[in-house]
């Protein structure tokens, strides 16, 4: 069954400070929607807010995944359910193999007794690691422990590979990425587009949006979605900035805190 | 003011004790001597822990057990771990006295010898005598002047001069009444470019209080290697105050490896004396503390000789409301040049009422040589619990992933593969999981 996500009315404040406030976005199954925005407008933290991040707190809002309310969702009851957040800042955890944790990953989404066979996730994770061209020992290494940023970044790609989720954040998924690992990165996405998932892509730069083709794109500022559009926005902000559309808005200061 | 030792014998009754069981006269001197010094001494100082209020003068008294007929006879609550066991190099004491002893026909070919200390201070009186005592020395407090003077059972490995051996050779140390004392007193001795693995378990089975002195004295011979593991599983009955002590001659090698699992109040302390030129040592910890025990352990690295390479690792998991002191000390002596002393102390916090204290200690007293430490003290990370929940994972499965993550780095450096299984299966017992 394609996605249907609905985002109304979200607000989050993160202690005490309101950031989000009341975003509104709609979503299907097969749709690239593109986030944009200047830096401190909230877009990481509507990633946040979605995936159920402790130190934000939803105010007001829905989020609607196929019927049912994330927000009314512990965070894995939220991952279960289909969402899935590259991180801006993935965490490292020292002791913890990546291929451990992802194994636990995948078997939280199965029932006791029907775990997937060692054998099986080894092959399926050695082949996704060879789409995003890395090498087998990150199968070994402690998760996201001294990974170059890139790395990182490729790590979390390979999760959501793994995952098979219904909506995808990709929160700066670019930041970081050579050119070449951008290729690579922006390849795997494609490979996962299909008319069952969504796809909410945070970025700062159109070079993603060549290879990762957006049907929507949304410009963010303010702690609201302000302007949204099709390609051709991302190819215009790409172009002349911002300041044409704080004008046409009439904002001065394009930050959350700053009212318009 | 001095706290006046509670003697748990008079001299007549272990002078008859000691008579009674056939002991050489050396040895009764050498009890009788180490129970005079402990009504002089005081209990062991122990960084920020008040030892004179634990459990510590539970001995019980002297209790002649019998001996198995068969292995298949022990009892229930060692079997686990002397399964297979029949063809093995084995020693189990229970409860006073050693009551099962194996030595592979093979090894004892090649003169090795592996047999109950009371036995072997019998037998080979002249090798126990001049080891016996020499690396935990009785005058150092009165916990080890009463072991010295009430040892029973023990263990004695000799290993000569060349023999490698592969295969480890293992113990199972078992208190099962409360009445007997329990004091049993491992001797290793590694000739000149032998290598030898021993491996042993403390167990309880009982629900009396009681006390575990143990000490442990390994003497390592020029370019021989000693691998140690020990693994503490006493019930919370049981207060364990044990002593290990290892000395390295030139290019002697000495691995410790130790599972402190316990559930009563445990001190440990385990040292390696680099005594030669070129030795070196190596001491992993694991511990798990829970309920409300109290523990101290401590690693220490003496340096004399040059070229003397030491790393001590202690990672401990305190849940509920148990407190953890973890020292590490490091001394290089003068004239000890090219010495390098590595230490790290990590202690994970799993409830707000734990307690870990890490207290690293460089003592150095020469120019040359190299030196490190690194210690924490904290709780599991919220945002790592955030990251693998967000990926699916309970926060219940989140929290175990972190905890075994943060013993992982030593555990899976445990070079024999059925100690690893078993110290992650009494990890897991700890932790309640
Ligand atoms: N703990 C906090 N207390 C107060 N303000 C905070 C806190 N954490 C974040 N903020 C603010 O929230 C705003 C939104 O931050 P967010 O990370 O969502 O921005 P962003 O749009 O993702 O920016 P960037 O493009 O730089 O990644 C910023 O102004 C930030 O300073
Ligand atoms: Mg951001």
């Amino acid at each position: 069954m394609a996605a249907d996500f609905v985002i109304e009315g979200l607000k989050a404040t993160i202690e005490g400070k309101e950031i989000l406030k009341g975003i509104n976005l709609q979503m299907k199954g097969g749709e690239i929607h593109a986030i944009m925005g200047p830096n401190g407008t909230g877009k990481s933290t509507l990633a946040s807010a979605l995936m159920g991040h402790p130190k934000y707190e939803v105010t007001e809002g829905t989020a609607v995944l196929d019927g049912e309310d994330l927000l009314e969702m512990a965070v894995d009851e939220r991952a279960r359910a289909g969402l899935f957040l590259a991180m801006q800042y993935p965490s490292e955890i020292a002791g913890v193999t990546n291929s451990d944790f992802l194994r636990s990953a995948i078997n939280s989404r199965r029932e006791e007794g029907n775990e997937i066979s060692l054998i099986r996730f080894i092959r399926q994770m050695e082949a996704k690691m060879k789409e995003l061209e890395m090498n087998p020992e990150f199968l070994h290494r402690y998760l996201n422990e001294g990974f170059s940023g890139g790395e990182k970044k490729r790590n979390e790609i390979l999760q959501m590979m793994m995952l098979d989720p219904k909506i995808v954040i990709l929160d700066e998924i670019d930041s970081g990425l050579d050119i070449d690992a951008l290729k690579i990165v922006a390849e795997g996405v494609n490979s996962m587009r299909s008319p069952e998932r969504g796809f909410l892509v945070i970025t700062h730069y159109q070079r993603l949006l060549n290879y990762i083709k957006p049907d929507f794109v949304h410009v963010m500022m303010q702690g609201r979605i302000v302007k949204s559009g099709g390609p051709e926005l991302a190819e215009r902000l790409e172009a002349e900035g911002y300041e044409w559309v704080k004008e046409e808005l009439g904002i001065e200061d394009e930050t959350v805190g700053q009212e318009a | 003011m001095t706290t006046q030792t509670i003697l748990p014998v008079d001299a007549e009754r272990l002078s008859e004790l000691s008579q009674g069981s056939g002991e050489p006269g050396w040895l009764k001197d050498s009890r009788l001597q180490a129970l005079a010094l402990a009504a002089e001494l005081e209990l062991p100082k122990l960084e920020k822990t008040r030892i004179d209020r634990w459990n510590v003068n539970n001995y019980g008294s002297y209790k002649a057990s019998k001996p198995l007929a068969a292995l298949n006879e022990a009892p229930a609550a060692i079997a686990a771990l002397i399964k297979d066991q029949e063809e093995g190099s084995l020693i189990i004491q229970q409860n006073s006295g050693v009551v099962y002893t194996r030595l592979a026909p093979e090894l004892a070919a090649q003169g090795v010898i592996f047999t109950d200390l009371q036995t072997a201070a019998k037998e080979h009186g002249d090798l126990v005598q001049r080891y016996l005592h020499k690396a935990v020395l009785p005058g150092e407090h009165s916990i080890a002047a009463l072991h010295a003077a009430l040892w029973n059972g023990g263990v004695f490995l000799y290993v000569p001069k060349n023999v490698v051996i592969d295969t480890p050779l293992q113990a199972v140390l078992l208190t099962d009444d409360a009445e007997a004392a329990f004091v049993p007193h491992i001797l290793v001795v590694a000739d000149t470019n032998s290598s030898v693995t021993y491996v042993d378990n403390y167990v309880s089975d009982k629900t009396e209080a009681g006390l575990h002195n143990g000490a442990v004295e390994v003497f390592v011979g020029a370019g021989a290697t000693v691998r140690y593991a020990t693994v503490h599983q006493l019930g919370a009955d049981t207060t364990d105050v044990t002593y290990r002590r290892a000395v390295v001659e030139n290019d002697g090698t000495i691995e410790w490896i130790v599972g402190e699992m316990n559930y009563g109040d445990t001190a440990s302390d385990t040292k390696s004396v680099l005594k030669g030129n070129g030795s070196s040592s190596d001491a992993k910890v694991i511990a798990v503390g829970s309920g409300s025990q109290k523990l101290n352990y401590t690693t220490q690295a003496q340096h004399f000789g040059k070229h003397t390479p030491s790393d001590m690792i202690t990672r401990a998991v305190m849940r509920e409301s148990a407190n953890s002191i973890i020292n590490g000390i490091t001394k290089i002596e003068k004239g000890a040049t090219r010495a390098d002393g590595q230490q790290t102390e990590k202690v994970l916090m799993l409830s707000p009422k734990a307690r870990g204290d890490a207290n690293p200690i460089l003592l150095i007293d020469e120019d040359d040589v190299t030196a490190g430490h690194a210690a924490s003290v904290g709780q599991v990370n919220p945002e790592q619990v955030y990251y693998l929940i967000s990926r699916g994972i309970t926060r219940h499965d989140a929290e175990k992933l972190i905890i075994y993550g943060f013993l992982a780095p030593v555990v899976s450096q445990i070079p024999l593969e059925g100690l690893r299984n078993q110290l992650q299966s009494l990890v897991e017992r700890k932790l309640g999981q």
